[in-house]
């Protein structure tokens, strides 16, 4: 086990390296400068080479990049250009949007994704088994933005029930904060649904077609015992990697859903970053991304290894 | 008992309710498309810190009115010296600052100084440019003397970019804003929204709303529902393509007005073959102007033949000057030496005027045998690329900012045009402060630049605001970008 968690440890480490070389690399290639786009249109060259010297954007590269890596590694993350205010404030403010929001969603998803999947595969084959997953490929298929959209007509144009988007903050209550929160993660929580419940039911028809299966129902297990302690348990491998992916992705790749709800969250300010070219939130923001993700990884694989005794003893 | 509590209760209620019902609302939700990067508008050029702040939180010597003419603001009154150099401003009095402290003439020394000094991060630092000294002659009383006379120094100084700061709160402003307007500042949340709220101590008339939240929403497809559901009572820069979706809402207004943007296909004059002028002729001849409007900007923009609003009084319709003619347009390239046309880049920014307005350009063009490829790009690579390298052959931009013929005038602007005869009367007109004089060299200007077609002169940009059909005193028109709130208020 020792050993296992070491390996995984060395490999984070490394990616978390090579990562900040290519992020850093590749905002150096884009075109666009910052300190003309905080000026605009009007201002001379030489307030915009001013600027540039101010901001630290006339110093050799390889001097930037330690800059910013030895910050980093002194969990400094430096300040934006453009809201000129501490980066990790910045990301503060958005975590308590998108992770609450991460979180729902992905509670919602699994809620509905591993019924459906154990129905259908119990199904397999069946009338009932086409529905669901007539039903999945439909979530898959339908853009999410759409979605969203039909969401917002139906709940806030037309019912009331909730706020057309935007986020009144935790200080306004959790109950309003909740209620904006809802169509948005419902939104996002569907297709992932439909994604989760195809590989749940995939799993476990491949699980349920092996012999151990036969040998518990042989010696006369109900069929429910063998669907929940036998075979889900052996399928949970692949849905426990596709919902660490998933949490990932609804932590940062949710701009879409963030623009149609105009929600706070971590999405959008890497993309109003990008747009603003201000660099030092964008690789700043990239790189507690790339953490994240890793430690969710991490942390899948961990459980692989709670799931799996065979990989606690490093085969 | 408890039966006899809980309807007391609910009465009491329902009359609360009631009595509340009766008073006109004093809380406003305001729609804008950008988030300010900050909130200092005297430290940056983007139009979103204007359009949260200005005559809302801070005021400036002068302001600009609804209709883009020059109000008093914190200067009550002003005499200017015969020779047009010296302007001495009476100030208000009385006047406070939302932290308390007394707005004075020292205040107005401190904001212009501020703004004209070698570091200064105003990002309209020309507005000053010709400001010699200011003198504080005593506390309510500002002495503003110029290198040269400059025709439009009053209106340079209603901009947001001019706003009077106080020296303890200066550097501060960008994150908490003080000022001396109707609105003081009380939160940001970041990403989503900025509260003000009315200031008790306002020097004067007292603003009709409590409270005024401007909340972020990027996206038109957002905008509709959130107008739709209600959430937000105003949104004054409306998506013009979005508009189709809530025009038949009774609840809602929707209110085109004017702006100061001129739309341009910009040509780079010095790249051939549009340095030649039978090009940009069969360039503008090949433009079907209303084709574009109702492509690029739902049907709304109006057509201009020079860089003027057609809201200017100095404005001249020079529209007809090259009519849409496709066969005069195919003569000129002939005679140009292009009879089998040629190929070209057109460069398109970001905003929906552009990207949709250059697939019909594109296709207008094709009509005389012009080729160009459309590439499009974001706003930091088109100021990259197109505004501080030159390297394009056509692009497509509306020019915001006010009163800014003398673009065309700056050496090394993008267009690359130059016309001696053009500078001259820039530079005329930058000594003129006699108002018919102004005139006259203003339309000598808008001839000028339409005959030696630097640039396709495209369209006004409309401003389209939706707001409320109950909520009174929104701008209708956009003399500078700005959503002043100082007069809105709800009706019944």
């Amino acid at each position: 086990m020792t050993a296992y968690l070491a390996k995984r440890l060395a490999i984070a480490a490394a990616t978390l390296v090579l990562a900040s070389v290519v992020v850093f690399a590749v905002l150096e290639v884009v075109p666009g400068d910052p300190a003309r786009l905080m000026l605009g249109m009007n201002a001379s060259a030489e307030q915009v080479e001013q600027l540039r010297t101010q901001m630290g954007l006339n110093d050799p590269l390889l001097l930037r990049y330690l800059h910013w890596a030895g910050g980093i590694l002194r969990l400094d993350f430096g300040r934006s250009y453009t809201y000129s205010v501490p980066v990790i404030d910045l990301v503060r403010e958005r975590v308590i949007v998108s992770l609450p929001l991460a979180l729902i969603a992905l509670a919602l998803s699994t809620a509905i994704a591993l019924p459906v999947g154990l129905y259908a595969a119990s199904r397999h084959g069946r009338m009932g088994d086409t529905l669901a997953m007539g039903a999945t490929q439909f979530g898959v298929a339908v853009p999410n933005f759409w979605f969203a959209l039909l969401l917002v007509y139906l709940f806030a144009v037309w019912l009331r029930w909730v706020p057309a988007g935007g986020f009144p903050g935790w200080s306004a209550g959790v109950g309003p904060a909740l209620k904006a929160l809802a169509l948005p993660a419902v939104a996002l929580a569907l297709p992932q649904a439909a994604i989760l419940a195809r590989v749940t039911r995939s799993a476990l028809v491949e699980v349920l077609s092996e012999d151990f299966i036969r040998t518990a129902r042989a010696k006369g297990l109900p069929w429910r015992a063998v669907l929940w302690r036998h075979a889900l348990r052996n399928a949970l491998i692949p849905v426990v990697t596709i919902m660490g992916l998933q949490f990932a992705f609804l932590l940062a790749g949710t701009v879409i859903i963030e623009n149609v709800f105009y929600l706070p969250g971590l999405g959008r300010l890497v993309f109003q970053a990008i747009t603003q070219r201000d660099l030092i939130v964008v690789e700043s923001v990239v790189m507690l991304l790339v953490a994240s993700v890793i430690v969710v990884n991490l942390i899948v694989d961990l459980s692989y290894a709670l799931v799996d005794p065979r990989l606690r003893h490093g085969r | 008992m408890k039966i006899w509590k809980t309807a007391l209760c609910a009465a009491a209620l329902a009359l609360a309710t009631g009595t509340a019902a009766l008073a006109a609302r004093t809380d406003l939700v305001v729609g804008v498309v950008l988030e300010p990067p900050h909130l200092d508008p005297t430290a940056g050029a983007a139009a979103a810190i204007d359009e949260v702040l200005y005559a809302n939180v801070f005021e400036g010597l002068t302001r600009i009115g609804p209709n883009g003419e020059v109000l008093p603001d914190l200067a009550e009154s002003w005499t200017v010296s015969d020779d047009g150099k010296v302007y001495t401003f009476k100030l208000r009095t009385g006047v406070k600052f939302h932290d308390g402290s007394d707005f004075g003439a020292d205040d107005v020394k401190f904001s212009l100084d501020r703004a004209r000094a070698e570091n200064s991060e105003n990002a309209q630092k020309g507005l000053f440019a010709a400001i010699d000294a200011v003198e504080v002659v005593d506390p309510a009383t500002v002495k503003v003397t110029l290198k040269h006379p400059q025709g439009s120094f009053l209106y340079n100084m209603g901009w947001g970019d001019a706003v009077i700061v106080s020296p303890k709160s200066a550097a501060t402003n960008k994150e908490k804003p003080i000022g001396t307007g109707p609105f003081k500042f009380q939160n940001w949340a970041k990403g989503a929204s900025i509260t003000l709220v009315k200031s008790d101590a306002y020097w004067g008339e007292p603003a009709f709303l409590d409270k005024a939240e401007f909340r972020i929403i990027p996206d038109a497809a957002a905008a509709v529902p959130a107008m739709l559901s209600g959430d937000v009572q105003a949104f004054p820069f409306f998506p013009p393509d979005a508009v189709a979706q809530i025009k038949d809402d009774q609840n809602l207004k929707v209110v085109v007005g004017s702006t100061e943007g001129e739309t341009i296909l910009a040509m780079n004059n010095k790249k051939p073959p549009f340095d030649q002028l039978k090009v940009r002729q069969a360039v503008s001849y090949a433009l079907d102007r209303q084709a574009i409007i109702d492509g690029a900007s739902g049907g709304l923009g109006v057509p201009i033949g020079s860089h003027m609003p057609p809201s200017n009084k100095a404005y001249v319709d020079l529209t007809g000057r090259y009519p849409h003619d496709v066969e005069k347009a195919k003569e000129l390239l002939k005679e140009a030496g292009l009879e089998n046309g040629f190929k070209t880049t057109l460069k398109l920014p970001p905003p929906p005027y552009a990207r949709d307005g250059g697939e019909i350009i594109a296709s207008q063009l094709r009509e005389v045998g012009i080729d160009a490829e459309i590439i499009p790009v974001e706003w930091a690579q088109w100021l990259d690329q197109v505004f501080t390298k030159k390297d394009y052959d056509l692009t497509i931009v509306s020019h915001t900012e006010p009163n800014d013929i003398d673009i065309y005038s700056r050496p090394d602007y993008y267009f690359n045009y130059q016309n001696p005869e053009f500078n001259k009367v820039i530079d005329e007109l930058n000594l003129t402060s006699d108002e018919a004089k102004r005139t006259e060299l203003l339309q000598q200007a808008q001839k000028i630049l339409a005959d030696d077609a630097p640039v396709g002169f495209l369209f006004e940009l409309p401003k389209v605001g939706v707001w409320d059909a109950k909520l009174e005193g929104m701008w209708q028109n956009a003399p500078i970008q700005a959503n002043d709130l100082t007069k809105v208020k709800w009706l019944d």
